[in-house]
């Protein structure tokens, strides 16, 4: 994209308004790996304070969206971006965006519970103080554990490790650690595929409690989950036109309120897939 | 019960396969002995040459004095007090340079070069600075840092600076193999998990990478230190002293160390200072099982309290 366009794009949309619905927006984004098109042109709008889920078959690049959105996709050798990515009506890859400052306005919970070989306190400590937090630590940590629904399990733990707990608990404990640095939006790639139903349904509770708040996007494999937790849902697909065994390109076929995606979806595809037919 | 009978397209040859599978094993087992056979047989010999040197008094008593003593012209009062300190010298020298500097160049490689051409090229090379035999770093020493390519004013002499930096680069391609062998042995995922939480690559490597890896960096790093106490060529190139009467006084003082002390005595052509050699074999012995040992304890301690 060359300069004169960034600016043409940069203008045409309206600015962050307090009234803006959308926190974050994607612009024709499409992302490669190397020569590989993972992404083709994808362009949505993920609404303040609601839950959106992206579904779709395995390979079409829910996580990759999901990644490009704080940035962590940067990470990855060979991946490059082209279109535009705006938090708050601002550009997320533009010049002078820091991405570790991004990371911390949006958090990010991983597929497989990933709490730091550390105390429990520890866990939830660490983002705090790496970025700078100056108030009582020990009210932080309780609070991020209580909005987590983990405080009365472990609040006479503390000092153990976070490795002792279970998967549910652990993964809640990863919600925990993310809350304590005050994120505006949290990702989640497919935050319950490693738990069973009963820490699912806990942490499921947990994100529609923290909808008041923050704002949601997860990733999910279970439409069941889908339906039950989301407020908007995108149909994720791969491309016909890419070949699916040399190319995985995703594309997002139907991004709609999640109650009519999945009575009324306007896609044949979306319906194929909710369906069982496809995927 | 008898196996049920097999399609003719299988020809099991049990009768063959129960020969050899023990035969594998034995041949293995005697693998194994050679190593520890010849070493005690040397370990043997070396005790029985202290022994026989001690004339009567115990084996600790003349090790003790051994230790105690310096060089002299007799050998029944000759010692390795000068290189067991020059030694002491040294390791803190090499461990003072190569720690730092091996512990960063892993940490540059793994953590900030991504993966590609850059990265190959230079893993290649330090690869091959790993097999570069030591004379080759004496060598580099004795020009480099003795006598700086002939700028007086730069160079540092035979001194402990020069000593110390040669092993120090001995032993560099060691350090940073064996960190980053470490640092690839942490999860990625706990790498990710921190960078989510707007983590710097520095705040990451500092809290997460490196105490995570820290148990197999102290094993490499005690490792290479080990070597670099027991090598003999490249000091006698960076010049060691053959004799010295008097203990080093600080880096950049004129030195012996340990190993070159031993080469010493044991050219003499005098019976009795081979005894006085195998007492020097086994303080270097002692000196290099006591930071193996220290290796293993550190090891499982940091592996038990990072689990825990």
């Amino acid at each position: 994209m060359s300069v004169s366009e960034t600016v043409a794009a940069a203008a045409a949309p309206a600015g962050p308004s307090p009234g803006d619905p959308s926190i974050l927006t994607t612009e024709q984004l499409s992302v490669w790996y190397g020569t590989s098109l993972a992404l083709k042109e994808i362009t949505i709008a993920i609404p303040r304070n609601r839950i959106t889920a992206m579904i779709g078959p395995s390979g079409c690049g829910k996580s990759t969206l999901l990644r490009c959105f704080n940035r962590m996709n940067d990470l990855v050798a060979g991946a490059r971006m082209e279109g535009r990515i705006t938090f708050d009506g601002d550009d997320i890859a533009a010049q002078g965006v820091d991405a570790v400052a991004l990371r911390r306005r949006i958090g990010m919970v991983f597929q497989k519970p990933n709490p730091f070989p550390k105390s429990i306190y520890q866990n939830v400590a660490w983002g705090a103080r790496i970025n700078g937090y100056k108030g009582d630590m020990d009210d932080l940590v309780e609070k991020s554990l209580r909005r987590a629904a983990l405080w009365d399990e472990v609040k006479g733990k503390l000092h153990r490790s976070g490795l002792e707990l279970s998967g549910g608990q652990q993964q809640r404990l990863c919600i925990a650690r993310t809350l304590a640095v005050e994120p505006e939006v949290i990702l989640m790639d497919e935050p319950c595929s490693a738990l069973d139903p009963i820490s699912t349904a806990r942490v499921e509770d947990l994100m529609d409690d923290l909808k008041a708040d923050y704002t949601i996007v997860i990733v999910t494999h279970n439409m069941q989950q889908a339906r039950r937790v989301s407020d908007m849902t995108a149909c994720m697909m791969l491309d016909e036109a890419s070949n699916g065994n040399t190319q995985r390109t995703g594309i997002v076929v139907e991004f709609s309120p999640t109650e009519i995606l999945f009575t009324k979806p306007n896609d044949p595809r979306t319906e194929a897939y909710i369906t069982g037919r496809i995927g | 019960m008898t196996p049920a009978p097999l399609s003719p397209s299988y020809e099991p040859e049990r009768q063959s396969r129960r020969i050899l599978g023990p035969i594998f094993g034995l041949a293995c087992l005697v693998a194994t002995s050679t190593g520890v056979v010849v070493l005690s047989i040397l370990l043997g010999a070396v005790v029985a040459a202290v022994i026989r040197g001690s004339q009567g008094g115990s084996v600790l008593g003349t090790l003790g004095h051994l230790l105690t003593s310096m060089q002299s012209s007799t050998p029944e009062s000759a010692g390795f007090r000068a290189g067991v300190v020059g030694s002491l010298w040294l390791l803190g020298l090499v461990a003072a340079f190569s720690i730092p500097v091996g512990i960063g160049a892993a940490v540059f490689l793994e953590e900030y070069v991504s993966a590609g051409r850059i990265r190959r090229i230079i893993q290649l090379n330090i690869a091959n600075l790993a097999g570069v035999p030591s004379i080759v770093y004496g060598i580099l020493g004795l020009a480099l840092f003795v006598r700086a390519f002939g700028y007086k004013n730069l160079a540092f002499g035979p001194t402990l600076w020069a000593g110390g930096l040669t092993l120090g680069l001995l032993i560099l391609p060691v350090i940073v193999i064996a960190t980053q062998e470490a640092l690839r042995t942490v999860p990625n995922s706990l790498r990710q998990a921190a960078m989510a939480l707007g983590a710097s690559r520095w705040q990451v490597v500092r809290d997460h990478v490196l105490p995570s890896a820290l148990p197999g960096i102290l094993t490499g790093v005690i490792l290479a230190l080990s070597r670099a106490i027991g090598e003999t060529a490249p000091l006698l190139m960076v010049g060691a002293a053959g004799s010295i009467l008097r203990l080093p006084k600080g880096p950049s003082s004129r030195y012996t160390a340990l190993p070159v002390e031993i080469y010493n005595y044991a050219k003499e052509p005098d019976p009795k200072y081979q005894a006085v050699a195998a007492g020097g074999i086994l303080l270097l012995l002692a000196l290099l099982l006591t930071m193996n040992a220290t290796a293993i304890v550190i090891r499982n301690r940091y592996a038990r309290s990072s689990r825990g």
